[in-house]
């Protein structure tokens, strides 16, 4: 199905497109994706693509239930047809054609990274398809999804979880790492209770080691 | 030179912003500022208790913003002192009467009237949240050293950042030295760690406050009690002046200790 779904990270979130091919066939392979890592999606916003596809009120109602199905919304629907617009305007959702340019937009596959230049506070969430990079602190409340690694250069305490779409071999690493919850992949590490008094501060990796999560010194 | 406008807000509710409001008011006023203190908490006021102001209200902030009254017709003079006002919050209305804009607006009036206008913020993120800082140049926020209050103090600050109202400063309200010592308690040093904002006082846990508040006479009127001496420090570093930050809860040796109580505390 060369011409499917794809969802791609862009600089403003998610965007889900739509290419060729029989709604009821699209449908099946957006919900197979999607399913690949509900917890990466779970609540999430996209904007959705559909080129210059004419859809009706119903044809996006369906697209919206599946989406709704993991708590996903639609923010936007993007399209060169004036008549998936009107539909799309009906059903309350903001409508756009097109960009003239193609978006700097980012693979799933392909590996980018994000890098945030501040603390994450608590409340504050960074969702990314590729790498995140921050230099500062995650704080306690704090979360970060990310499909491939999270590297913190600061204390990491908040929750985090890398290769949140299935990637085992992603790692995290920050300066001091004391998170209150970590993931990679399916695995999951809990803060232990000792980790949360005052430790010396050194850097450390976690990564998945058979089938669970370990923290090692970081030395490159 | 117009006046500085500083709201005074928290994450969580009731760790004293009422209480850091009225008395910054009444000290700032006590150190010749004119100063105006206002109750943005509509609804909920209660600012005028504290103050004991209660009992004069005739107009309040949303009669100002409705112009169903002057600025200066709503400003309650506070006799125990030379230049301090106070502009209460209604008591039957919502938050919802009160925009964002209409307080930019009460905002810029009163920097031109006064040196400082202290606006007490209700606790939380929503609406009432917003209106309170909306005009403010600056932001202070008051958490107690506890988990939970630390946690949402942080997610203030985050929004008050988003906002660009800059990271605001830090006071830590409520310590208890010796519960800190047994590490029963997190330490200043813990709370400023994790908040990484400049810290502008620490208001130790003072019984007195809970009488002044109940008499509704602001503990800095009595001048010698612990919380009210930090709360008179915290006052003339708003003012500008270099006072350097008693930290009751540092792990000390015996000697050290025994030459605190010598120089006596904050
Ligand atoms: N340092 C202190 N020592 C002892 N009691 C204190 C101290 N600070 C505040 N209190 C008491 O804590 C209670 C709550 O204080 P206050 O009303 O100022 O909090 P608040 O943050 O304004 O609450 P709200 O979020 O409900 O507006 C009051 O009873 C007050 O007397
Ligand atoms: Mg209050």
């Amino acid at each position: 199905m060369a011409d499917g779904v794809k969802i791609k990270g862009t600089r403003d979130g998610l965007l889900v497109s739509l290419g060729a091919g029989d709604l009821p066939l699209l449908l099946a392979d957006l919900r197979a994706q999607l399913n690949r890592s509900p917890g990466f999606f779970q609540g999430g916003k996209v904007a959705l693509a559909v080129g210059s596809r004419p859809m009706t009120r119903a044809d996006l109602q369906q697209i919206c239930d599946v989406l709704g199905e993991l708590g996903i919304t639609i923010w936007a629907v993007i399209s060169q047809s004036p008549m998936t617009r009107a539909a799309a305007r009906e059903l309350g959702l903001a409508s756009a054609s097109p960009p003239e340019e193609a978006p700097s937009d980012l693979e799933a596959g392909q590996e980018p990274a994000v890098i945030v230049r501040r603390t994450l506070r608590s409340g504050q969430s960074v969702r990314y398809p590729g790498h995140v990079v921050v230099i500062g602190d995650v704080n306690p409340g704090a979360e970060i999804v990310a499909g491939g690694d999270i590297i913190v250069w600061g204390k990491l305490r908040g929750t985090v979880h890398a290769g949140a779409m299935g990637d085992d071999s992603a790692v995290v690493c920050a300066l001091q790492l004391q998170p209150m919850q970590l993931r990679i992949s399916g695995n999951i590490a809990r803060s232990p209770e000792s980790n949360r008094t005052k430790q010396k501060a050194r850097p450390e990796v976690a990564r998945v080691r058979g089938a669970e999560i370990v923290a090692e010194p970081w030395e490159p | 030179m117009p006046g500085k406008v500083i709201t005074i807000t928290s994450g969580k509710g009731g760790v004293g912003k009422t209480t850091v409001t009225a008395n910054l008011g009444m000290a700032l006023a006590q150190h010749g500022q004119r100063v105006a203190v206002v109750d943005a908490d509509i609804g909920l006021r209660n600012l005028d208790v504290v103050m004991g102001l209660e009992n004069r209200i005739v107009y309040d902030l949303v009669d100002v913003v409705e112009g169903v009254c002057r600025l200066r017709q709503a400003l309650i003079r506070d006799r125990r002192v030379n230049e301090l006002y106070l502009l209460p919050a209604a008591q039957t209305r919502d938050k919802t009467a009160v925009s964002p804009a209409d307080m930019i607006q009460v905002c810029e009036q009163l920097r031109r009237e006064f040196d400082y206008a202290l606006i007490d913020s209700p606790a939380g993120i929503e609406q009432g949240f917003q209106n309170a800082v909306a005009g403010a140049d600056e932001v202070i926020i008051v958490t107690t050293p506890e988990v939970s209050a630390v946690r949402d103090a942080d997610r203030i600050i985050g929004l008050i950042e988003a906002q660009e109202k800059g990271p605001g400063s830090l006071i830590i309200n409520r310590l208890k030295p010796d519960m800190v010592r047994r590490g029963d308690m997190l330490s200043t040093e813990d709370v400023v760690e994790i908040l990484a904002i400049k810290l502008l006082g620490i208001i130790p846990e003072d019984e007195a406050i809970v009488i002044s508040t109940n008499r509704g006479t602001p503990i800095v009127l009595d001048g010698r009690s612990p919380a009210a001496q930090a709360l008179d420090n915290i006052a003339r570093r708003i003012m500008g002046e270099d006072i350097p930050m008693y930290q009751p809860a540092r792990e000390e040796g015996f000697f050290s200790r025994l030459a605190r109580m010598v120089r006596g505390g904050d």
